[in-house]
Formats: C-alpha cells, structure tokens, sequence
C-alpha cells in the first residue's frame, strides 16, 4: 500500500495547490512535496528491512480483458529513482521561492502533478501503465513551458512536445507488438513486465530488431541522443528554471530508466546486433555536444549541450550491457540529477543577480561573493567527476563498462571527462574569477532559499561521493537482476 | 427497436405540434423522448437476440443495440447543445428533420437488407441536406446544402448501382442470403460482383468523407450552421460507420481479398491528405471538419483489420463514442465563442484561457481526446484500433498513422497555445448558457471517465 500511497500524495497534493491563492501555493507544495519525501524514506527503510514486504506490491485489475492492471512495485532500480524524484522536487519548488510566477497555483500543481507521473514511470511494472505515465508526465512540462517560459516558446515547446509524442507512440507500437506475442503457453495476454520479458525473448531476430529500435527510438529522443537531440538546447533555454530542472534533473531519467527495464530485457538478441550502432550514435553525441558546449556563450545553453554529453556517456554505459557499464549508468543519473539541478540554479541566480548568462559580460563575481563561488565549485567538481564527488563513482564505473564493449570506445567515450572539464572550467572562469565587471558589481548576498537548495546539493555531491555504499549497493543488486534477464 | 419507434413517433409529433400549437413545450418532449429510446434501447439489451423484423429488413442485435446507444446518447448531447437553434422560425421543420435523420442513423446500425441500407442512408442524408442549408439567407449555407446535395445524390447512385450488381450476382437483397452465396461459390464468383463491392466501398466512403472522397466535407462543415456541423460530424458519422462494419465485416469479410488493398489506400490518403490540410487552416470549423476525415481514417483501419471476434467491433464501438463525445464538446465550445459574431477563425480564441477559464479547460480536455494523448478517451480509442492493426500485413498503415498523428498534434495544439498564449483583441470575458456549461462538464467527464475506466464499454464484446 505503501507504494501507492507515493503516487497517490503528488495527486492529492496537486489538486490541492490548484485551490490555494498567492504565496500559500507555493508553501503548500513545499510542505507536500517534503511530506511525499518523507513517504518515499519511509518506503525506502521499508524496503531495506524486507525488499518482499507487501507494502511494496499494488497490483489490482484495471482493464481486466485486456490484461492490463495497474500495477506497481518497488525494486532496487525503482527505488533510487523514486528516492532521486521526491529529493530535487522539494528542492525544485524551494529554489523558485526568489521567482515571481502567474498564477502560482497552476504552476505548482503542475509540478506535483508531474511528479506523480514521475513516481509512476519509475514504479510501473505493466507495459500499458508505464506507457501511460510516461505521457503524462509530458503534459505537466509541456504546460509548464508554454505558459511560464521565454520568448517563442511557443514554436518551441510544440516542437518539444511533438518530437517526445512521436517517439512515445513508436514505443507504444513495439509495447503492443510485445504484447501480441504474450501468452502463448496461456492463452491469455498480459501487460506484467516479466510476461513482456518472456514474449520478447520468443522472437526471432528480425521481430526483435524492429522492437528493439521502435522502443529505443522513444528513449533515445527523451534523453536525448544525437541526432534526435534538436529540440533539447532551445526547450531547455526558454523553459522557466523550474522546468528545465524537471527536464533535465528528473525526466531525462525516464529515458535512460526505460532503456535499462523496458529494453534491454526484451531485445537480448536485438540488442547483440544493434548496440553497437546505439553505442556509436551515444558516444558521437558526447564528442558533438562537448564541443558545443566549449563554445557556448550563454551559460544556460551550455549546461543544456553539457547534459546531452552527459546522458550519451550513460547511455553508452547502459547498452554496453554488462554490471559496471549498467551500474555505473545508474550512479551517474543520481549524480547527474542532483548536479544539474544545482547547476541550473546557478544559472538563475546569475541571472537575477546581474541580468545576464552571457559569459563575455560576466566576471569576477568571486570576490562578490565567495560564499556563492565556493558552492559554485562544488557542484561542478561533481559534474566534471572528481574523485570525492557524487560523480565519480558513476563516471568510473561507465568508462570501466564501455571498455569491456570495446578499448576504442572507452577512449573516445573518456575524451568526455577533458572535454567536460574544459567547458565547465573555463564557464567557471569566465564567471568567476579574472575582473570584476559591471554586471558583477550589484551582486550582493543570497537569497535564503537559493542559499539553503545549495547547500543542500553540496552537502549531497561531498557525502554521496565520500560515501555512496548505499546507493551503490542498491544501483549494483538492480543491475544484477536486470543482468539475469538479458543473459 | 422500440427505440427506433420512439424517434419515430417523435419526428411525427414534431410535425404535429405546428396544428396542435404545442411548439413551446416540443423542446422537452424531444429531451424526454430521446432519453425514453435510449432507456427502451437498453431493456432491449441480450433479451431480442437476432429476432428479424418486418420480412427480415431489420434485425436489432446486440452490436446494433450498442451503436444505437453511441447515436443515442449523443443526441441527447447534442439537443442541449442545439437548444437556441430551435428557438428561430421553423422549429417544428427542424425538429422534424433531425428526428427523422436520427432514424435514419438507426436504420443503418440495424439493417439486414439491401434496401434497409439504401432507406438508411437516404433518411439519413435528405434532412441533411436541407439542415446543412437551414440558415436561408446566408450564402455559405446555401451552397453547403447544395453541394451536399448533389455530392450525395452522386454517391447514392454508386451505391444503387452497387446493391444492383451484387443482387445481380447473389440474386438476393438479404445480407445473410448474400453471405451464404459467397461463402458458397468459393472463391468461383462473377466478375461484376466485385464491382459491386467496389462500388459500394466508393459509396460508403464517399458518406464518411474518407479521401479522396471528401471534396464535399470542408465546405459543408464550414458553410452549415454550427450545430448542423456537430450533427454531421458525429451522428452522421456513427451511423455511416457501423453500416460500413456491418457490409464490410459482416458480408464482405470473405472477400477481403477485393476491397483491402483499395481501402488501405483510401485510408492512406486520408490520413496524409487530411492532416496536412487540416494543419494550414485558419478557421476552427474547417479544422474540425479535415480532422474528421483523419479519425473516419482510423476508424477504417480498424475495417480494415477485418479481425475476428470482437476487436474490430469494439475498436469502431469505443472509437465512434469517444471521437463523438469528444467533437460535442469541441463544437460547444466552437458555439459558445462565435455565437456574437460568427468568427470561428482560430484568433477568436485567443485569450480564452482568460476570457472564460472554464470554457478553455474543457476545449483543452476535448483536443487531447481528439490528439488521442493519455488519460482521456481518445486515447484508449487509438491503442483499440492500433491493437487490432498489428497483427495485420498492414504494418506501415501504422508507421504511417503515427507521423500523421504527430501532425494531427500540431493542429490540436494550435488552440490550446492560442487559448493560453495569445492576446485577445477584446479582453472582455466570453459568456456561455447555464445549460451549455452543464454539457460541457458532463461531456469532459464522460471523456476523461472513459480514458480512466474504459472496461465499461470495451467489455461489452468479448
């Protein structure tokens, strides 16, 4: 019961903020979302006491002749991700507390009502309920963009929307196509995971390769990887703060979340053939992004071309297919949710505080403020993956994982690590240190709220990455479960 | 059956209230008398299990009862929303004339003969044509009706002549004796037999505007007056469908073979042609009217699957009741915007988001549902169709209905951003009847009940 509960809270608490008015919306949505935190600790030492206990199951009927029922469990893999989900919301809702928004009760409620999606997407254990969650999640974002975004959001989040709805209904086809082969020995199709798991594994080559790529095609456009990626810069660029952070900290998640449940065990032979044409398209969007990302002017945008780097490294890990590539794909999307976000937010208060993210205009801002660039350099030691950082353990064990793949793709796949922090050294650079200039002078003390989401994530990228034994244990027994599937 | 009787003996006392001077109190009579067949349809529910009537012309079993039902229950929807149309002069014609068509819409679920189908579709279409020209003195109207008019004539003549091939071939008007016949003659029939099923597809295309038969359906839609366009684009169109399934799964199913691979272009075209047009139009109205060739194109597909056992049924069932609830909806809040000054342009919903909050939540409830985007009955309407799709040779009808729907998706939205994101030119609030707002929200709830629980309806076959 427990476990419906983390998808049930978001929605009550959602429809809830709809009938607040004013500053209460937004105090309400914190306290919620830290209640639907709170919740998923609980679900978590649940877990940790006895992974098989009954409060981690829902499964009831829901269109009973169609065999799809809606059903929700929490494994090792579904709960770090729900436990990464109902972290940043609360911190999400908190750094926007400096920001003025039109009617705050929409927006607020649309973010819980995304992060109900969210926790579904991440706890769905039927085909047809995941597939429903993953496009709800889209209609949050897509309203959050279009109504509290920048200049011709228009064009761009209906490009946004479009491309990610194109790519889902792919996915929906290779679900259906599973499920049509479901149920031989029976008679009786079904949705549940494992039973798609098994029909994926009675087909021949050729019907796998096309489920493998329908299904991939979706994932691959939510992440994204290059070349499907064109919508990513400007929807990140243009989406207000907080959506770009429930982009790219949560939902870009669900991407690589699905390739690791809901592809790589229904494809095994697909994936044989195909995953190093996928492996290839991820590692080229590394390289292409990075370098990119080198000569970005504007902060925000380099953060968005930074992510793309990021997720092709993951994703690479995760079709690789082997223990520490897959493992290492999970830590590093921990690592790079918390990293991201903060990342963000960091482009934000640059922006509230001197009225650009130009780097050409900014500068200097260090001696403004050392409080504000010590935290600056935490975060993104965490995503250039210092030893000691939240990133590092994911960014090892990826590399290790691609090198098991293949020696040449590890190397090229390791160019991220200098490119990365070519980019984010010379940003930090650029913002930073060398001479105050005019736009820095006004910069005065934080506010209280972006203070305390920063300290926040320091805190997270320094003890995660000193200590990660617990979300590695557990990102290390998904793995392995997966693994037994695919092998 | 009884239903059919009771909108019958309604279109009757429609004329009837002229003389007898009981026009004020008709509007509630009809209201009262739809919701009675719909009730009478009901009990007729697994009791009168293909009983044939009246020489075996009709035969109301349970898959006629259900489309019935989709008919009826939308022509309740649709009185509430047409209530001022019958406040003009005439009210007794045009109450005439909608009852009338609505039995005509019954015949075509329940037919079980050649010449049912022809007076079906003939019942039916008639009153169209002369609804499609009621407002008289516009222009747009006029030669809506007309077009209509000599369109349809023109694909009833196919359709006769269709009928009469087949009879040729089968000697028989009576579905179940054609049947027999063909399954008979294995494989061994006449050349213009097949022609006569041709002809017939061409015909029955021709009234659910599949491409490239749907010159007429823009103009029409556009030119008509708004209700007479929802009338049109749901009723119409329920009843078109399930004489279609009834030819083409029920008779014509053994002889595939014929007609798929035409029908597959038809639906082809449709999907292509329609939604591209749809995309670049400026009035709502025409909008709506180019997204319906694009969900009759569904619609076929799901024909076309020609599945055994119920899917294909309950695919057209739940898809018809979705896209109908769906397009009440959608051409309510068309109503409501342009009633002032008959701007159904896709500016004078700009700023409605404002002007009326409650107006534009529904619109955007109702073009998801058309989009067909999770977890609202549009939705469940596409899975239905795409299931009983994938196990067909006709997989890229399927490749090709996704990058259309992303289409579909552009113009759908279209609104939603200009609702939400455009400026109006007059900010000043839109106003709406206490009775349309009820409509509204029950045909929102209805929409989102059905993307939620949808057992109720697809459980009904199985």
């Amino acid at each position: 019961m427990l476990v419906g509960l983390l998808i049930v809270v978001p929605l009550i608490a959602s429809l809830l903020v709809f009938f607040t008015k004013g500053n209460t919306s937004r105090t309400a949505a914190l306290g919620l979302s830290i209640v639907e935190f709170a919740l998923s600790l609980a679900v978590f030492f649940q877990y940790k006491h006895n992974p098989d206990a009954q409060d981690l199951i829902l499964n009831c009927p829901w269109v009973e002749s169609l065999g799809i029922h809606f059903a929700v469990s929490i494994d090792a893999l579904s709960m770090l991700m729900v436990l990464l989900t109902t972290f940043l919301v609360p911190l999400i809702i908190l750094s926007s507390f400096k920001n003025e928004y039109e009617k705050p009760n929409s927006f607020y409620g649309l973010i819980l009502l995304m992060q109900m999606a969210l926790v579904g997407v991440f706890t769905a254990n039927d085909g047809f309920l995941f597939y429903v969650f993953w496009e709800l999640a889209l209609i949050p974002i897509y309203f959050i963009c279009l109504l509290w975004g920048g200049e011709n959001r228009g064009w761009i989040t209906f490009k946004f929307f479009v491309y990610t709805l194109f790519g889902s209904l792919f996915m929906l086809i290779g679900l259906i196509y599973l499920y049509n082969h479901t149920g031989f020995e029976t008679g009786i199709k079904s949705w549940a995971v494992a039973d798609l798991y098994t029909a994926g594994k009675s087909l021949s080559l050729n019907q796998q390769s096309f489920v493998f790529w329908s299904i991939f095609l979706a994932f691959a456009i939510k992440m994204p990887i290059f070349p499907l990626h064109t919508w990513q810069p400007n929807t990140y660029v243009n989406a207000p703060t907080q959506g770009t952070m429930l982009l790219s900290g949560i939902m870009l998640k669900m991407g690589t979340f699905g390739l690791i449940k809901w592809l790589l065990p229904v494809a095994p032979l697909a994936l044989e053939k195909w995953g190093g044409v996928a492996i290839g398209l991820s590692v080229f969007g590394i390289i292409y992004a990075s370098c990119i990302a080198i000569v970005q002017k504007d902060y925000k945008r380099l953060i968005a071309y930074s992510s793309i780097a990021h997720v092709g490294l993951i994703s690479a890990g995760i079709l690789s297919a082997n223990q520490q590539g897959i493992q290492g794909g999970v830590m590093q999307m921990l690592g790079h949710g918390v990293n991201v976000v903060g990342l963000f937010l960091i482009a934000d208060i640059l922006l509230r505080h001197t009225g650009t993210r130009e780097l050409d205009k900014l500068g200097g801002i260090r001696n403004m403020n050392g409080n504000f660039a010590v935290m600056f350099l935490i975060i993104m030691m965490g995503s250039v993956a210092l030893p000691l950082t939240n990133g590092f353990v994911g960014e090892f064990l990826l590399i290790n994982g691609i090198y098991q793949f293949g020696p040449w793709v590890a190397a090229i796949a390791g160019l991220s690590v200098i490119l990365g922090a070519v980019y984010m050294l010379r940003s930090y650079q650029a913002i930073m240190l060398g001479e105050k200039k005019d736009s820095a002078v006004a910069f005065g003390p934080l506010a209280s709220s972006d203070k305390a989401v920063l300290y926040i994530i320091c805190f997270a990228v320094i003890a995660f990455g000193v200590y990660p034994k617990p979300l590695n244990d557990l990102a290390e027994e998904g793995t392995k479960v997966i693994l037994t599937y695919i092998k | 059956m009884k239903g059919l009787l009771i909108i019958s003996g309604l279109g009757i006392l429609a004329m009837l209230a002229e003389i007898f001077k009981f026009k004020k109190v008709l509007y509630p009579i009809v209201l009262l008398g739809v919701l009675g067949a719909y009730a009478a349809n009901f009990t007729e529910w697994n009791n009168n299990l293909n009983i044939p009537m009246f020489s075996n012309m009709i035969r109301f079993d349970n898959v006629a009862l259900a489309f019935s039902g989709v008919i009826l229950v939308t022509a309740f929807f649709w009185f509430i929303l047409a209530n001022d149309y019958f406040e003009q002069d005439h009210i007794t014609d045009h109450f005439a004339l909608v009852l009338f068509a609505i039995v005509g819409a019954l015949m075509l679920t329940s037919f079980s003969n050649m010449t049912t189908l022809f007076l079906g579709v003939e019942i039916l279409s008639i009153p169209m044509y002369v609804l499609a020209a009621s407002r008289k003195r516009d222009l747009a109207s006029n030669e809506a009706g007309f077009k209509y008019l000599i369109m349809g004539s023109f694909a009833s003549g196919f359709l006769l002549f269709g009928i009469a091939l087949v009879y040729g071939a089968s000697g028989s008007f009576d579905l179940m004796a054609i049947r027999t016949y063909i399954s008979q003659s294995h494989g061994d029939l006449p050349v213009f037999f097949y022609a006569g099923v041709i002809m017939i597809l061409v015909a029955m295309c021709f009234k659910v505007s599949a491409a490239p038969f749907h010159f007429w359906a823009p103009d029409v839609y556009e030119g008509a007056p708004t209700v007479i366009t929802a009338l049109m684009s749901t009723i119409v169109k329920t009843a078109a469908f399930a004489a279609f399934m009834h030819l083409f799964l029920v008779v014509f199913g053994k002889v595939s073979d014929v007609w798929s691979m035409v029908l597959a272009v038809v639906i082809a075209l449709s999907l292509v042609i329609s939604n591209i047009t749809a995309a670049t139009q400026e009035s709502v109205k025409r909008m709506l009217a180019y997204s319906s060739i694009s969900h009759a194109a569904f619609m076929l597909m799901a024909i076309l699957a020609n599945n055994r056992g119920f899917g294909s049924v309950n695919a057209i069932l739940f898809y018809s009741l979705a896209y109908s609830i769906g397009s009440i909806s959608a051409f309510t809040v068309v109503y409501a915007v342009s009633k002032n000054n008959d701007d159904v342009s896709i500016k004078a919903f700009n700023g409605l988001g404002k002007r009326n909050p409650l107006v534009a939540a529904c619109m955007v409830v109702a073009m998801l549902s058309l989009a067909g985007i999770p977890v609202t009955a549009g939705f469940f309407a596409k899975y239905f169709v795409f299931t009983t799709m994938i196990g067909t040779p006709y997989k890229w009808l399927i490749v090709l209905a996704i990058l259309t729907s992303a289409v579909g998706v552009y113009y759908y939205f279209k609104v939603i951003i200009a609702m939400y994101f455009k400026q109006a030119d007059n900010e000043e609030p839109v106003q709406i009847e206490t009775s349309h707002i009820v409509l509204l929200v029950l045909t929102t709830l209805f929409t989102l009940a059905l993307g939620i629980v949808p057992n109720y309806v697809i459980e009904i076959f199985s």
